[in-house]
């Protein structure tokens, strides 16, 4: 497969980016992070890597708007136009999340009485795919993800907590993304998932999508891995990898 | 500390609801303090507050069975022009017919009793001009079942029925015609905790497949977080936070917000 797009366009350009909180019950501020500035092209794979309570879910999440920046700038390059995901309208991140921005964490959010093949099939419908087609690839991916046959027209509330990750993963990964955010997605995957796992991301990687992640055994991905960037105070460095070629 | 976000760039769709600084008195009592909400298409706007905070004269209003002291209620839709606090009370009626569905907390407000279920999502489609027996039977049929409401039972009415089969009376004469938008006063409070799943897992289903409009009050998180895309955080009449679902329940900025989110976490 030879790749459609430009691996020199930029995806997200984040600049000085802060996130403290105000914890009003102990009347105190926390910093989380200060400063933080990093590009991302088509195709690329950024590590976030430092110690516990570092600040990497909380940048991922700012990054992805769950978590509201204090100060700086994340522009990123959607299919509509650049925006600034720091101060853009609510509706409109809500449309960019829809088909352009992913994130995947360990926990699935089942529904009472929606069917595991449905809740990774949903991506799908909401940008648009037929629903017999999206319910044909949803069946594809919990097949790769290793989930039983049998299960796929059953509730993921009664699923097992390995099962329901894998039902997570599939619909996360299910719709390729301009900009994935992935906050430790292969913890407590058995091997067969985390390789499915990885094989998905080098060809999400290889069909231009960026990402940002996070992951406890960073040599799970160590051929994905483009540049990293260390969050634990003073330690702060983007280091450049040699670029791998997938 | 309030962040002041960008006008919608991407998203061109005019708001459906735009209500611009609402204020109502009762006596001393000032449930509303320049209250405004919009609210696009498709979209949920869930509203969380404290007991006392407006959320239900704010209900109201948008249903146009209060007016407020101060402030207008648009509606983008054909046909609909100006603030709809300056129409008649026949003009008021026809709208909330025809374009607006209301489900309330106490069915007693919603329904009348003693009648058959069948009949009281019929008599919605009567306020609106239907006459034809066989229509208003057949459209209250659908409406009741695409509220998941038991068809055998469509001719016993609300008082012999259970409280989760009543709110299903009440969704079935909310969405009868079609509505624009629809107004959820805490709909699954007060019934048993799987009967709340099940109302819920309707209305998610409902607003996945129509795309309506919604606005919903309660007291339940988890019945906000499962249904709202924006959230409001009101008190004592005023909105003190409002932002995506997730980034107000995750970060939230307020003190009384984050009061309320780690309250039940
Ligand atoms: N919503 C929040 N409100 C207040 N403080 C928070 C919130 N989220 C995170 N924090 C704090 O921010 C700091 C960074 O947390 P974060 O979860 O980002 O760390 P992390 O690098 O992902 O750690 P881990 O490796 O343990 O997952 C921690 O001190 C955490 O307690
Ligand atoms: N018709 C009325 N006459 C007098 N006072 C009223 C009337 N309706 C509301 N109020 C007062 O206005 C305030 C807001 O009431 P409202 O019912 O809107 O609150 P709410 O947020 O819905 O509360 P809850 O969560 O308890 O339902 C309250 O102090 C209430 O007593
Ligand atoms: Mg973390
Ligand atoms: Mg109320």
């Amino acid at each position: 497969m030879t790749p459609q797009f430009n691996r020199d366009a930029p995806v997200l350009e984040v600049r000085s980016l802060s996130k403290g909180f105000t914890m009003h019950h102990l009347g105190a501020q926390m910093a989380a992070f200060d400063d933080i500035s990093f590009q991302l092209r088509a195709g690329e794979f950024l590590l976030l890597k430092g110690r516990n309570g570092a600040g990497k879910s909380t940048l991922l999440r700012a990054l992805y708007r769950s978590y509201l920046p204090g100060g700086g700038e994340i522009l990123f390059h959607s299919s509509h136009g650049v925006i600034d995901l720091a101060r853009a309208a609510d509706v409109d991140v809500s449309l960019l999340r829809k088909t352009e921005m992913g994130f995947v964490t360990q926990f699935l959010t089942a529904r009472p009485r929606v069917s595991a093949e449905a809740l990774v099939a949903e991506p799908l419908r909401l940008s648009g795919v037929a629903q017999e087609d999206a319910l044909e690839q949803a069946r594809h991916w919990l097949d790769a993800f290793g989930v039983k046959r049998t299960l796929w027209a059953a509730y993921p509330t009664t699923f097992s907590g390995g099962e329901q990750q894998k039902v997570n993963l599939a619909r996360a990964l299910i719709l390729p993304q301009r900009l994935l955010l992935l906050d430790e997605p292969t913890a407590s995957l058995d091997a067969s998932a985390r390789a499915a796992l990885i094989d998905r991301l080098s060809e999400l990687k290889s069909r231009g999508t960026a990402m940002v992640g996070v992951f406890h055994h960073p040599g799970d991905v160590a051929q994905l891995i483009d540049s990293e960037i260390d969050l634990t105070p003073d330690v702060k460095s983007l280091e450049e990898r040699e670029n791998v070629v997938v | 500390m309030t962040l002041t976000l960008d006008a919608p760039r991407f998203v061109e769709t005019k708001p459906l609801l735009t209500a611009r600084n609402l204020s109502k008195s009762y006596g001393d009592v000032q449930a509303l303090r320049d209250v405004s909400a919009t609210v696009y298409p498709g979209e949920v706007l869930g509203i969380v507050g404290e007991s006392g905070s407006g959320k239900s004269t704010f209900l109201r209003c948008l249903n146009l069975e209060e007016t407020p002291d101060a402030g207008s209620y648009s509606l983008d839709l054909p046909d609909v022009q100006g603030n709809l606090f300056d129409l008649d009370r026949y003009g008021r009626r026809m709208l909330c017919a025809t374009r607006i569905g209301i489900v309330y907390q106490n069915p007693h407000l919603g329904l009348l009793m003693g009648h058959s279920s069948s009949g009281n999502v019929a008599e919605r489609l009567l306020v609106a001009g239907e006459r034809r027996f066989e229509v208003l039977r057949d459209k209250a049929r659908n409406a009741l079942d695409a509220s998941e409401f038991p068809l055998d039972r469509m001719d016993a009415p609300p008082i012999e029925l259970s409280g989760g089969m009543q709110q299903r009376v009440q969704l079935a004469k909310a969405i009868a015609l079609e509505p624009a938008l629809l107004l959820l006063d805490e709909p699954t409070t007060g019934l048993d905790v799987s009967v709340q799943a099940l109302v819920l897992d309707t209305l998610k289903r409902l607003q996945q497949e129509r795309r309506i409009t919604m606005v919903i009050v309660s007291h339940d998180l988890g019945v906000i977080r499962t249904l709202s895309d924006r959230v409001m955080v009101m008190r004592r009449g005023a909105v003190v936070e409002e932002g995506l679902a997730d980034q107000v329940f995750q970060d939230p900025q307020h003190s009384y917000t984050q009061q309320l989110v780690h309250a039940k976490l």
